[in-house]
């Protein structure tokens, strides 16, 4: 079915819903690069007036990616809640983003219609938003999980501590866990990329992190971030594994690129939960996503990688994650090319994971290669932490010697809460002031030399 | 409140964990301004970042790398990819990725007898990880691949991890061993990874692959890397396969052997 919209003297037809979507993006180099993006900027606004238009039952009647030939598309339909999305069922692209905007739509009422809104709805209504409409609509969701804390809860804002090595040498991340503990990171997960996939050498890691957590009493949880093959063999074998990672995408065949079905997620989402090793709640799974992936593993269907990326959300939302990390500088320049496309994309995948329900947390980052600097993290971290993120990226100097980009850092995470007055996850921020990390009012007391996390027991 | 008599009260709070930082290249005990990073350091970041952004548009020295192979008793030859200059292919991945027509009909019109295996080096988005650790790495690894036979080593510029299927291709091999210039970082604008592709064709993924990243003297040595390389090029020609079902299992056999080796349960 062809769409339309008159400018003047010009009709701008759009092929289909696809090219509709692809066309109302915002400006990006993934979407130049796959040869969908939009020809000219009258062009641009011309299908986001059209999709405006369009009543939210057009994602239903019409996938993006047909239903027989993906996967994911299936689970989109087949899950769809209509009893959910009936109070907005009647709205166009444009009325919906006037809804989300209004005090119709409260932490409540958002959180009653999550499951009848379709990723393509999602992304959808962002194409129509500013960034000031991402912000504020996202920050009135509320989405919680619970492991061995609490994450998500209003004025909170959790840190990943990601204690990379290149070697994956313990005693140089356990140097760097014990830094970010006494910055105050870590209440979203201790979470190690390996640079080995070795399940010796996963193994030793794991059980470094536990006996750590073990020791000092943490709330908090540990995640190897290898394949869920992997980390399924390493729980068959004893080893003790709080959250499971997986990489996920927005099409089947993209997810077929990683090595992974959703057959297989849901075994690995069964095989953490078979432990029972949360203290709160038993949300394990921890997912990374980015824009750009299904292109850049030649699965994208001629969807634009903004939509794409929110359907990686229906993916994690079968399996009711503890995190959702959208990883938004990492994939290079020509995903997302400069500071100006970083900053849309993080504020778009924080928006869009919120109002589907997930507990998106972002890693604010870029490459060398890529056109942006430390000033674009300022400004994307700064705008992630008004509109509620869940968390983000604990890395010392925001320099990740591992994965060689650049991140955010235990000072990042200091600067935004004293800058918004975010707290830690409830269990957290109290087990750090008993630990004497952290004062009553939640901001760093002057480190001692001899804190028992610095003791010689934790390198060795 | 009137200040102490005596000196006036510093600005940057230290960490008192220097030794910390001994067992890591990561940036510990920087200190901090309050909740901000010191003065210095944000300078010493702002160099280095200048550093990697220089780093990523310098060429690659194959002319070196062709001599020293040569005295290593290689041969190699030369490609370069679809993408014509570095700004090219920053912005086209795919073109990285295939090989320019020139290049093409060279490797296509070579004896393709079917070499066990190809190995590649590509400069990928790091020249100088190339010029400072591809000889080394090579010179580890190449005596290690016998009696295996091995084509002649391929240089690519302006080269994808997955140029190497192409190449692979072309030259009939069971197995590609690419070595390229990872993304340069902060600490690191110097390591090459290693990427593993069995029965190479145009059209795999990297789920297809298995990968060694971080070769470079402060990350994994040449000598390790090569050591690890090897491993899992037998273990591939021995299955028939790379990829997710491929698992690296080049450490546990030094491991075992090692008595502060964590238990292994079941």
């Amino acid at each position: 079915m062809a769409y339309s919209h008159a400018v003047g003297r010009t009709t701008w037809a759009f092929a289909d819903l696809k090219d509709l979507m692809a066309k109302a993006t915002p400006l990006r180099s993934g979407d130049m690069l796959a040869g969908i993006a939009a020809g000219s900027a009258e062009e641009r606004l011309a299908a986001r007036h059209c999709l405006a238009d369009l009543p939210l039952k057009a994602f239903l009647a019409r996938p993006l990616i047909p239903y027989e030939e993906d996967d994911v598309t299936r689970l989109i339909i087949d899950r769809h809640d209509e009893a959910a999305f009936a109070p907005i069922a009647h709205l166009t692209v444009g009325d919906f983003r006037d809804w989300l905007l209004s005090d119709l739509a409260d932490a409540a009422a958002l959180a009653r219609i999550a499951p009848g809104i379709t990723p393509e709805m999602a992304a959808a209504v962002s194409k129509i938003m500013r960034n000031q409409d991402l912000i504020l609509a996202a920050k009135k969701c509320r989405v919680v999980t619970r492991f061995r804390n609490t994450i998500g809860l209003p004025g909170t804002m959790a840190v990943r501590l990601q204690p990379n090595h290149p070697t994956d040498d313990p005693d140089g991340i356990a140097a760097v866990i014990a830094e970010g503990l006494l910055y105050g990171c870590g209440d979203a997960v201790i979470g190690i990329n390996p640079a080995s996939d070795s399940p010796t050498g996963l193994s030793r890691l794991c059980h470094l992190i536990d006996d750590l957590i073990a020791r000092h009493a943490i709330p908090t949880q540990a995640c190897i971030l290898t394949h869920a093959t992997t980390t399924i063999g390493l729980i068959e074998r004893g080893v003790p594994v709080d959250l499971v990672f997986q990489s996920i995408a927005g099409t089947e065949a993209a997810n077929a690129s990683f090595g992974v079905t959703l057959d297989l997620l849901g075994e690995a989402n069964d095989a953490g939960r078979s432990l029972k090793r949360g203290t709160v709640g038993q949300n394990v799974m921890y997912f990374e996503t980015g824009q750009g992936s299904a292109l850049s593993a030649g699965a994208h269907h001629g969807v634009d990688q903004q939509t794409l990326e929110a359907r990686a959300y229906a993916v994690a939302r079968a399996y009711d994650p503890f995190l959702v990390n959208t990883v938004v500088g990492f994939i290079g320049p020509e995903y997302l090319y400069d500071g100006k496309q970083i900053i849309r994309a993080g504020l778009e995948d924080h928006f869009c994971g919120k109002l589907m329900g997930l507990p998106l947390g972002c890693d604010a980052c870029y490459t060398n290669h890529a056109e942006a600097d430390a000033d674009d993290m300022d400004a994307l971290m700064t705008l992630l932490g008004a509109a509620g993120v869940t968390y983000i990226m604990g890395v010392p100097g925001a320099d990740d010697v591992m994965l060689n980009y650049q991140s955010t850092s235990f000072h990042d995470q200091l600067y935004l809460r004293d800058a918004l007055g975010l707290k830690r996850a409830p269990e957290f921020e109290a087990w750090l002031q008993r630990m004497g990390i952290t004062g009553p009012d939640g901001r760093l007391r002057q480190a001692s030399g001899s804190h028992p996390l610095l003791s010689r027991a934790e390198a060795a | 409140m009137s200040p102490p008599p005596g000196r006036p009260p510093a600005p940057v709070t230290a960490d008192p964990w220097a030794e910390l930082a001994a067992s890591t290249p990561a940036r510990l005990a920087l200190g901090r301004a309050g909740a901000s990073l010191p003065t210095r350091e944000v300078l010493k970041l702002g160099l280095a970042h200048a550093q990697a952004r220089d780093a990523v548009h310098a060429a690659a020295d194959f002319g070196a790398l062709r001599s020293g192979l040569a005295s290593l008793g290689h041969a190699s030859v030369e490609v370069e990819s679809a993408a014509p200059d570095r700004a090219t292919y920053l912005r086209r991945p795919d073109f990285g990725r295939r090989l320019s027509a020139r290049s093409r009909s060279l490797l296509g019109g070579a004896d393709a007898a079917g070499a066990d295996i190809c190995v590649l080096v590509a400069d990928g988005l790091s020249a100088a990880a190339v010029d400072r650790n591809a000889l080394a790495l090579l010179g580890a690894l190449l005596p290690r691949l016998a009696p295996r036979s091995v084509a002649p080593i391929v240089l690519a510029r302006q080269g994808r991890v997955a140029l190497g299927d192409e190449v692979g291709t072309l030259t009939g091999a069971r197995l590609t061993v690419m070595l390229i210039g990872e993304r340069p970082g902060l600490s690191a604008a110097d390591s090459l990874g290693a990427y593993l592709t069995f029965g190479p064709r145009v059209g795999l993924t990297d789920a297809a692959r298995n990968c060694v990243s971080n070769i470079r003297p402060g990350g994994l040595v040449p000598d390790a890397a090569a050591g690890r390389i090897a491993w899992l090029v037998d273990r591939a020609l021995a299955l028939s396969l790379t990829g997710v079902a491929l698992k690296d299992g080049s450490g546990d056999a030094a491991l075992a052997r090692s008595p502060d080796a964590p238990p292994l349960a079941g």
